[in-house]
């Protein structure tokens, strides 16, 4: 009997494709519906950001590093007001430092809410997505009253935040947390815990605790592979060490520990811790000013620094270089999403071609981050 | 371990490949001999003491005169943390690359290659990363200049507030 004849393929991906969540490209090599393959070919988002820090200066850099991933963008700019207050030998008063965890954990929310809406979107439910972005929306609507911006928020500053909480606004977000709440709940029973869509993420992409580590993952992506690290509790930093919350962890309760469904649980058990670290916040918040006086030209001593941000996409390296001057001499962001970008390539071997789809989205990952 | 502790001791199992440490504030740091890099990362990761897992960032910085590439460095398992750098001549700057000992090198590399003209001896895939594959130049160095143009679109816009005037 003689065998059918196949041939391998090779197919474009993207740029534009729905489910890149940004313009992201894929070459991929298949035969038949398994892939062989998949290189990504990023670069298309590459604003130069590194090379603007070097010609606008410490303060001026703040509504550029917004830019580098517009999904959390609360945390690209703490993780530069840190990193030059670091280098500046800056305190930030307590009450700016309550304000940064509050604005980051409702962004942290938002991104959340975005990452689990569009992945059950990009596995073909619709629905679950615009459910999620509706709550996003009102987070939004609290952020923009926070300090007028709903994406790109520039909020922060080298030595606190820009805006004191308006009045009436902790009344209103403890409002809008008792609403979350049931939701979170309500998303589960509409999605998480739905059979088919168990079935599309459960032992897809299984990435093991080992690898992870090797190539660098950070956050949910790494917490998915049953190892227990937050930077927000592991190298505390900010006010974080005053309030309680656990780190959810991926158990393989679905599938194997550390595939698709478990990156996707560990995202909506975070969003309850979350919730908790929100409501400690805002109720133990002190009165005082929010802004560190700091010269407008800035000059921080000549030296370099590495901070770590706890992001929607976890760990967020931030290396600077002062040469002295008020300019940096070099500012290196390393992110969530890079990391998890190189990854991509080794997993996508022996995949299905829509499974691609299912370990991207799970990866969470956001072309402008990759790019910078 | 504090990060002086770690130089120290390094310094004393690898003696003259390691050639200087600088205990600058806030983050210290050990220049090693460009040569001997992967030894010493290698036993770095695989010494019970160090166990430096995790390459956590590596990016490279121009000073003019020279190109320095940084690895920061970081062990999950001792949550100690190392910041380690080579020092290479601005033409032919050539380091071997670290893909072998830890994976994330690899992108981050071609990074660096794209970036800032290092060239990574024995990197498996060594293309460019974020510029377009026919860019010349690398924009992080300090003397690049930014061409007119890209086949034939302008990079230079015309400032919309000349316009309004």
């Amino acid at each position: 009997m003689s065998t059918l004849r196949t041939e391998e393929m090779t197919l474009n991906m993207g740029p534009q494709h729905p489910s890149t969540h940004g313009v992201l490209r894929f070459i991929v090599r298949a035969d038949g519906e398994v892939m062989r393959e998949a290189i990504p070919d990023v670069g298309y988002l590459h604003r130069s950001i590194e090379k603007i820090a070097e010609k606008v200066g410490y303060h001026g850099f703040m509504p550029y590093t917004d830019r580098v991933d517009y999904v959390c963008a609360m945390f690209t700019n703490q993780g530069w007001g840190m990193a030059s207050e670091k280098l500046g030998k800056i305190e930030v008063p307590r009450r700016g430092e309550y304000c940064r965890v509050i604005a980051a954990e409702f962004n942290r929310l938002a991104s959340h809410l975005l990452s689990v809406g569009t992945m059950a979107m990009d596995i073909g439910a619709i629905t679950p997505f615009t459910h999620a972005l509706r709550e996003r929306e009102m987070i939004n609507d609290l952020i923009e009253e926070l300090c007028g911006a709903r994406l790109t928020f520039n909020y922060m500053r080298i030595g606190g935040v820009a805006f004191d909480l308006p009045p009436g606004w902790r009344e209103k977000a403890l409002a809008y947390l008792d609403h979350l709440e049931p939701i979170l709940s309500e998303y589960d029973m509409l999605i998480s815990f739905n059979k088919i869509y168990i079935e599309r993420l459960a032992n897809v992409g299984v990435i093991t605790a080992q690898e992870a580590i090797d190539y660098n993952l950070v956050g949910p992506n790494l917490r998915a592979c049953g190892i227990k690290w937050d930077i927000r509790k592991d190298i505390p930093y900010s006010v974080y060490p005053d309030f309680e919350f656990d780190v959810p962890i991926g158990n393989g309760e679905w599938g194997q520990l550390g595939d698709s469904m478990d990156r996707y649980m560990v995202r909506v058990h975070e969003m309850r811790e979350s919730v908790k670290i929100l409501r400690q916040a805002l109720k133990q918040i002190p009165a005082g000013p929010v802004l560190a006086k700091v010269p407008r030209n800035f000059k921080p001593p000549a030296g370099e620094c590495q901070v770590r941000v706890e992001s929607a996409r976890g760990d967020m390296g931030w290396y600077a270089v002062s040469d002295g001057t008020g300019y940096p001499w070099r500012v290196h962001v390393r992110t969530g999403s890079f990391a998890a970008m190189g990854i991509v390539q080794k997993l996508s071997r022996g995949l299905m071609i829509a499974d691609l789809v299912t370990l991207i989205a799970s990866l969470d990952v956001i072309a402008p981050e990759i790019d910078r | 371990m504090e990060a002086l502790d770690i130089y120290n001791r390094a310094k004393q199992s690898f003696g003259d490949k390691i050639l200087e440490i600088v205990d600058k504030k806030p983050d210290p740091w050990m220049v090693v001999e460009p040569s001997a890099l992967v030894e010493v990362c290698e036993s770095l990761k695989n010494d019970a003491g160090f166990a430096f897992d995790c390459l956590s960032n590596e990016s490279g910085v121009d000073y003019k005169d020279r190109i320095e590439v940084v690895y920061h460095l970081f062990s999950y398992q001792h949550r100690h943390q190392a910041v380690l750098k080579v020092k290479l001549p601005r033409e032919g700057a050539t380091v071997p690359t670290l893909e072998k000992v830890w994976a994330s090198a690899n992108w981050m590399e071609r990074e660096i290659y794209d970036l800032l003209g290092v060239n990574f001896e024995g990197h498996s895939d060594l293309r460019r990363l974020l510029m377009p594959e026919d860019w010349i130049g690398h924009p992080l160095r300090k003397d690049f200049v930014e061409p007119l143009e890209y086949h034939g679109i302008s990079t230079v816009r015309e400032s919309a507030v000349i316009r309004l005037k």
